[in-house]
């Protein structure tokens, strides 16, 4: 994985400095750290795909995931993921990204957004459940129907009627209703060509697969730590080959983890997320599986100090339970991969299997 | 910056290596059409004289070797492809595949110029097929225990004596690498070791059948009884077997060969389970395939590593082990998502194939070093050792 350029490097600096976990408080998860998004801000790390003229850094997507890969190996306790992927949004329909924390809205079965024409705008009623960070965020960016078309909608949260809510991690997960916010027409967009709610999950989804490889690079970091230090029975739980197995198991979910996110976030920036769906329900499907067996291990080898507040293991492994579950799980992604392998027969599992960034060999027999 | 030790940075495959990836393709789409072979689980440990000799004649054999022996000095990355296609296609290859992974490249790296010229254009070819001989009764993960001994004779050469056990495939093939001693045990446990080259037919060579617990004869016993042995047949320098024989088990383990050998499998499953496939089934098999996927990337990255001569030893470890569990993966899925009753005799290739993937999932993690060793190899390149 390429996270040795500047910008990941300067990411794990800001976040090492504003919000270490050595001494990071649970209580803290849904407090805003205002410094800590103002750095981010400043170094241009929360809009970093967005093209200049829209307002951002003008980096690739290959590089805010990048971001968003040392953003989940802190725990980074700021919306970056969310506003990544709002920033896409908007500019997909060429939209102004307006600076601030952003949240989006993804459609599951408890959303309903109605759009209606109202005078020279629009009008947005509804209601969605668990939109993240939506307390924290100064617009909620969304996908919504009106006039029988997909609108790339960009509502100020203080429109919004906000209800509480948090993850396993702390992370807020706020109940939003849209009391028929009245909007204007530069809030909302015709989508773009391929631009719809399946999109915004798939990027999402890739988005949570590199999240959850930098916190199991993290966890294990810490297990690492921990069993050279740990003395019982007379020496270091590190040399006791039952502690160095499970290690060794970890170490290989990690490093699944880190490749199917890496080789994902490639295929996206080649092909755009409709073309990549192939590699990102892969790399959520692994990424999942190695969240749930890479906590449980790194937990099991550090007893019960790694189930204290004080000890930072927590700090990414509730976060991997709870991104495992984000746009999509691993039943939900495996369902959708098998279904189209089966369609589409032995043969062709090889074809888009083997061609990672092929063109041609997607665009044939499309995800 | 990751803090895991270990890494896998993204590589991409070159045109050259595509083209040479669509070549053979069609030329395995070819051979399946018109009834050369029919796909198999491993079809690595499979021999097929006469498919060898058709990738020999194709040019797939000896890829990255130099052209005076036939060669195409191709990459590492080229072989890559062709040893992952020809086992997705599950293409009977196990003639000529350790002369083609590991003989050649070691003749190569320590072998004569007589001993180049006389084996790898007949390698190339697809001819000519080494066995290795290497583990023995007390000899198996721990080779370092390994008895059987090369005596100097007076006037030179060697005498040959001992035994070797599961020699795959040493009944067919021409000849056999062996690894002995030269020298008795010293204080140093990696010291006095060498290699020859053995061929079936010499004298004092005795080859008996073990039979696998499918019934096939895979394995041998393989008995060395004052076989005489020159200097030509000595490979390298005597007393560096240790050093030879270690130098490059990382392609070995990082190959595709160690997650493929039941991917056959899948691919006829899902054929059968087709668009019909219902929500069990079709879970299951996504799942499986996010599998392969990642440790197709994760072989390639490493591979690439390897290929431009960086170290990724115990990266190439991880994909053994992560490949080997896979592999065993496969049956167990797939065996509860399609009704049917597995026998090695039937007539359904489905169930032909799912009895070779249960009968022989105990071999895939003793093969290229068992899980056990390997998650202490493992440990010990995370610095817990």
């Amino acid at each position: 994985m390429n996270d040795d350029n500047i910008l990941a490097t300067t990411a794990a600096r800001v976040f090492d400095d504003l919000a270490p976990l050595a001494t990071r408080s649970a209580a803290a998860d849904d407090t805003w750290q205002a410094e800590l998004w103002q750095t981010l801000e400043e170094h241009g790390m929360t809009l970093a795909a967005v093209p200049e003229h829209l307002g951002g850094a003008g980096a690739t997507l290959s590089d805010a995931f990048t971001l968003l890969t040392v953003a989940g190996r802190h725990s980074a306790p700021a919306p970056l993921a969310e506003t990544f992927l709002a920033g896409w949004l908007l500019s997909t329909a060429h939209m102004q990204v307006p600076r601030g924390p952003l949240s989006i809205v993804a459609a599951d079965k408890h959303t309903e957004l109605v759009l209606r024409p109202h005078g020279q705008g629009w009008q947005l009623r509804g209601y969605a459940r668990r939109v993240p960070w939506a307390r924290h965020a100064e617009h909620l960016d969304l996908l919504a129907t009106g006039d029988s078309r997909d609108y790339v909608v960009c509502v100020p949260r203080s429109a919004c009627a906000v209800v509480h809510g948090d993850n396993l991690a702390g992370e807020p997960r706020d109940d939003v209703r849209f009391d028929d916010v009245v909007l204007r027409d530069l809030q909302v967009v015709p989508a773009g060509h391929g631009i719809d709610h399946d999109a915004l999950k798939l990027m999402g989804a890739c988005a949570r697969a590199c999240q959850m490889a930098g916190a199991l690079d993290r966890v294990l970091d810490l297990a690492l730590r921990y069993v050279s230090e740990r003395v019982q029975f007379g020496r270091a739980l590190a040399k006791f080959q039952a502690i160095q197995h499970q290690l060794a198991t970890l170490a290989g979910e990690a490093a699944a983890a880190a490749v199917a996110a890496d080789s994902a976030a490639i295929a996206v920036e080649a092909l755009g997320p409709a073309l990549a769906a192939f590699d990102i329900a892969a790399a959520k499907i692994r990424c999942g599986a190695a969240a749930g067996s890479g906590a449980a291990i790194a937990h099991q080898v550090h007893g019960a100090m790694g189930f204290t507040a004080d000890y930072p293991l927590h700090h990414a492994t509730r976060r991997l339970w709870s991104w495992r579950d984000d746009f999509g799980n691993e039943a939900y992604w495996a369902e959708r991969l098998g279904a189209q392998v089966c369609a589409r027969g032995g043969d062709a599992l090889w074809l888009s299997l083997s061609s990672p960034g092929d063109v041609t060999a997607r665009s044939s027999a499309p995800a | 910056m990751a803090l895991s030790p270990l890494q896998f940075p993204a590589t991409t495959l070159p045109p050259a290596t595509l083209a040479l990836r669509d070549e053979v393709r069609s030329f395995l789409a070819a051979e399946r059409a018109n009834g050369g072979f029919t796909p198999l689980c491993d079809g690595w440990l499979t021999p097929s004289f006469d498919f060898s000799r058709k990738m020999g004649q194709r040019g797939f054999l000896g890829l990255t070797w130099p052209k005076r022996y036939g060669g195409q000095e191709r990459s590492q990355m080229d072989r890559f492809v062709v040893t992952a296609e020809v086992l997705a296609w599950g293409a009977p290859v196990a003639a000529h595949w350790i002369a083609d992974r590991q003989t050649g490249p070691l003749l190569l790296r320590v072998g004569t110029e007589a001993q180049r010229q006389t084996f790898l254009p007949r390698i190339v070819a697809g001819e000519y097929y080494f066995a290795v001989a290497m583990s023995e009764p007390d000899a198996g993960s721990d080779l370092a225990n390994v008895r059987t001994m090369a005596t100097p004779r007076p006037g030179g050469g060697w005498l040959l004596n001992g035994a070797k056990v599961w020699t795959s495939n040493a009944h067919e093939y021409h000849a056999m690498v062996v690894f002995c001693r030269t020298a008795s045990q010293s204080s140093e446990r990696h010291r006095g070791f060498s290699q020859f080259m053995v061929e079936r037919t010499q004298p004092g060579v005795t080859i008996n059948p073990i039979r696998l617990i499918t019934g096939q004869h895979h394995f041998n016993e393989v008995v060395f009884n004052n076989v005489e042995l020159s200097e030509a047949q000595l490979l390298g320098q005597e007393g560096d077997g240790w050093a030879q024989v270690t130098h490059e088990l990382a392609f070995e383990r990082s190959g595709p060969e160690r997650f493929m050998s039941t991917y056959p499998l899948l691919c006829q499953v899902i054929d059968e389970l087709g668009a019909a496939a219902d929500q069990r089934a079709r879970t299951a098999v996504g799942q499986l395939v996010a599998q392969f996927w990642t440790l197709y990337h994760m072989s390639m990255r490493v591979f690439s590593r390897l290929a431009a001569g960086l170290d990724a030893d115990t990266e190439a470890v991880l994909v053994k082990e992560l490949g080997s569990r896979l592999e065993k993966e496969v049956a167990e899925v797939l065996r509860l998502v399609i009704d049917c009753a597995p026998s090695l005799h039937s007539a359904m290739r489905i169930e032909a194939l799912f009895a070779k993937a249960i009968l022989h999932s105990p071999s895939f993690s003793p093969r290229g070093g068992t899980s056990e060793i390997l998650r202490g190899i493992i440990a010990r390149g995370l610095g817990l050792r």
